[in-house]
């Protein structure tokens, strides 16, 4: 089974940023219906843009974990133009049922999850801080 | 009368299963692993025998056409082959044809059920039932009256409730849930008040297993004139049930549970109280009389049937319900289904006390359970279970199983269910905890 890569496993026991932390500019709260897991996000933005901080309490399976920690790495200190870019690889690569084996480049420890888009029904878990963090995003930069 | 003594039903012998397995084409499929299927997921749909299939073939290949319409012969067969089922199926829970509606699914039959009470307040209250319809007071709620249910219902029992409250003014109450994971009906008696006017709970719990106690709410409703519905979708398809003899008024259960095709429910209830309840969907089949102005309705259960009906999943949930009673002499089978069951709750149950890392909610006991056991593993998610068990072929539930909030009650996010049919056998059991085992050293 391709799915649990041992830095999944890794980013899921020991989840990189984990906590909710002041200041924040947003906060959002997003659930998974389905399975009930729950994401409480929040993010941090400069005022010239860049990311400083986003902080998360995850309840969730390890896929979900994984990619809120992977998340935090990928996004905390860089530009949100970057941080856009990011989210549609990943998007891309979590919903392309296989074809997209991503780009470490851009999604460094994040290509580890390209296993989960073999599977539909664990797709949403790993979208789940994904979408919170474009949520939050939008309350901070409303576009 | 051949007096001859009752013998407990015994599980089904290893010959007895395999026969039983060779109906189900499905039970010897592979699956992505390369590992034969396991099925445990039940409690959610039910595999179908041959029998069942080839009944819905026959009827479209031989008899289709819209029942309760047109003279011609197909529509006279296709009418017989309707009524039919309905008469089976009522037989299979000790009821009457008369007092089985085929609904959609049970959510369907319980939705029609808390219609009928808003429905029916809307009548009294405009002065506008259709004529020959009575507005029976029982269906009448005035503001704070009030609809009692539980904490561990499906969605299915407690949103169609919520949603009659915020029609109407009244008031939900639950009956809540013991740290051990119990029904508390010790609160049942302070609970059930002059104001209550419905009592809705499930039969079996389709995440603690749990059988209720169906006798203790019954007296309670009954001590204020209360309505009871019966949840029975976990109850029907594992336990020999006798509806009327149960004492409540309404119970709702799906057919796809039972062996049967998906897109048939039940609705059964007492015919004196069918009558008393408004028409929930509207339009054809439904009607006596139409005029532009108004109509008039047919009696219970047409009433509750409009539009062309389900009549191949009717007649496939008729060979469902044979199928189940064909698997004991005497049509006994749900003696023998109910037993096996129980008999492999009872192993997992000892497989998993053995696993200190694994707790297990609801009853401690598989005699008081219906065949099915959901559990948590300390530390591990039960969708990362889920994931591991389907990668050793192994099919269950995962999530909050439609009750979120006795999830929250029981601390968990999700728990793993493991769900039993009569096909099922120990080697299943075996199968689980090779992947429970993967799923602790992995995560834990």
């Amino acid at each position: 089974m391709d799915l649990y890569q041992q830095l999944i496993i890794e980013h899921s026991k020991r989840p990189h940023g984990s906590g909710l932390r002041e200041p924040f500019g947003a906060q959002v709260h997003h659930v998974n219906p389905t399975c009930g897991d729950e994401v409480t996000l929040r993010v941090d933005v400069a005022d010239d843009g860049t990311v400083r901080d986003v902080s998360y309490d995850a309840e969730g399976c390890s896929i979900s974990r994984a990619s809120a920690s992977v998340l935090h790495d990928l996004v905390v200190g860089r530009p949100l133009e970057q941080v856009q870019r990011t989210r549609e690889a990943m998007h891309g690569m979590l919903t392309s049922r296989g074809e997209d084996a991503g780009d470490e480049d851009v999604l460094g420890d994040g290509v580890a999850l390209a296993g989960v888009s073999r599977y539909p029904a664990r797709v949403k878990c790993a979208l789940l801080s994904w979408s919170a963090l474009a949520d939050a995003v939008l309350r901070v930069r409303p576009c | 009368m051949n007096a001859a003594p009752t013998l407990a039903a015994a599980p089904f012998d290893a010959a007895e299963l395999a026969a039983l397995r060779a109906d189900f084409p499905i039970l010897s499929r592979t699956t992505r692993s390369g590992r034969p299927l396991v099925y445990l997921d039940s409690g959610a749909t039910s595999q179908k025998p041959l029998a069942v299939l080839d009944a819905e073939r026959r009827f479209y290949t031989e008899h289709n056409a819209a029942v309760h319409r047109g003279a011609h012969q197909l529509a006279e067969e296709a009418t017989d082959a309707f009524e039919a089922a309905r008469a089976a199926v009522g037989a299979f829970v000790g009821a009457p044809a008369h007092e089985v509606v085929f609904t959609k699914n049970a959510t369907e039959s319980l939705n029609l059920v808390a219609h009928a009470f808003s429905t029916s307040t809307a009548y009294a209250q405009r002065g506008s039932a259709p004529q020959g319809q009575r507005v029976d007071p029982r269906f009448v709620l005035a503001e704070g009256d009030e609809v009692l249910v539980t904490e561990a219902e499906h969605h299915a029992n407690l949103v169609p409730w919520q949603e009659l409250c915020a029609r109407t003014g009244a008031v939900l109450r639950w009956v809540g849930v013991t740290d051990d994971g119990l029904l508390d009906a010790d609160a049942l008696d302070g609970l059930v008040t002059e104001r209550t006017r419905v009592v809705a709970f499930a039969h079996a719990s389709n995440v603690l297993g749990a059988v209720a106690d169906v006798a203790r709410f019954v007296a309670a409703a009954r001590r204020v004139g209360a309505v009871t519905v019966l949840d029975a979708c976990q109850s029907v398809p594992h336990l020999g049930v006798d509806l009327p003899a149960l004492g409540v008024d309404l119970a709702a259960f799906s057919g796809h549970k039972a062996l049967g095709p998906s897109g048939v429910g039940v609705l059964w209830g007492r015919a004196e109280l069918l009558e008393a309840m408004p028409p929930f969907l509207t339009g054809g089949s439904m009607i006596e009389l139409v005029r532009m102005e108004r109509s008039t309705y047919a009696p219970a259960p047409q009433k509750f049937e409009a539009g062309v009906p389900m009549a191949a999943q009717a007649v496939g949930l008729h060979a469902a319900v044979d199928y189940l009673r064909a698997l004991a002499p005497g049509g006994r089978g749900m003696e023998r289904v109910e037993a096996h069951e129980r008999a492999l709750t009872a192993l997992l149950l000892e497989r998993l006390a053995e696993l200190p890392w694994v707790r297990v909610v609801g009853p401690a006991a598989a005699a008081d359970r219906v065949g099915l056991v959901s559990f948590v593993l300390e530390g591990v998610h039960a969708h990362d279970v889920g994931q591991l068990l389907d990668d050793e072929g192994v099919a269950v539930r995962v999530g909050h199983h439609c009750a979120w909030p006795l999830h929250r009650r029981l601390g968990a996010a999700a728990t793993t269910r493991v769900s039993f049919g009569p096909y099922n056998q120990p080697s299943d059991v075996d199968a689980v905890l090779r992947g429970l085992h993967r799923a602790h050293e992995l995560f834990a």
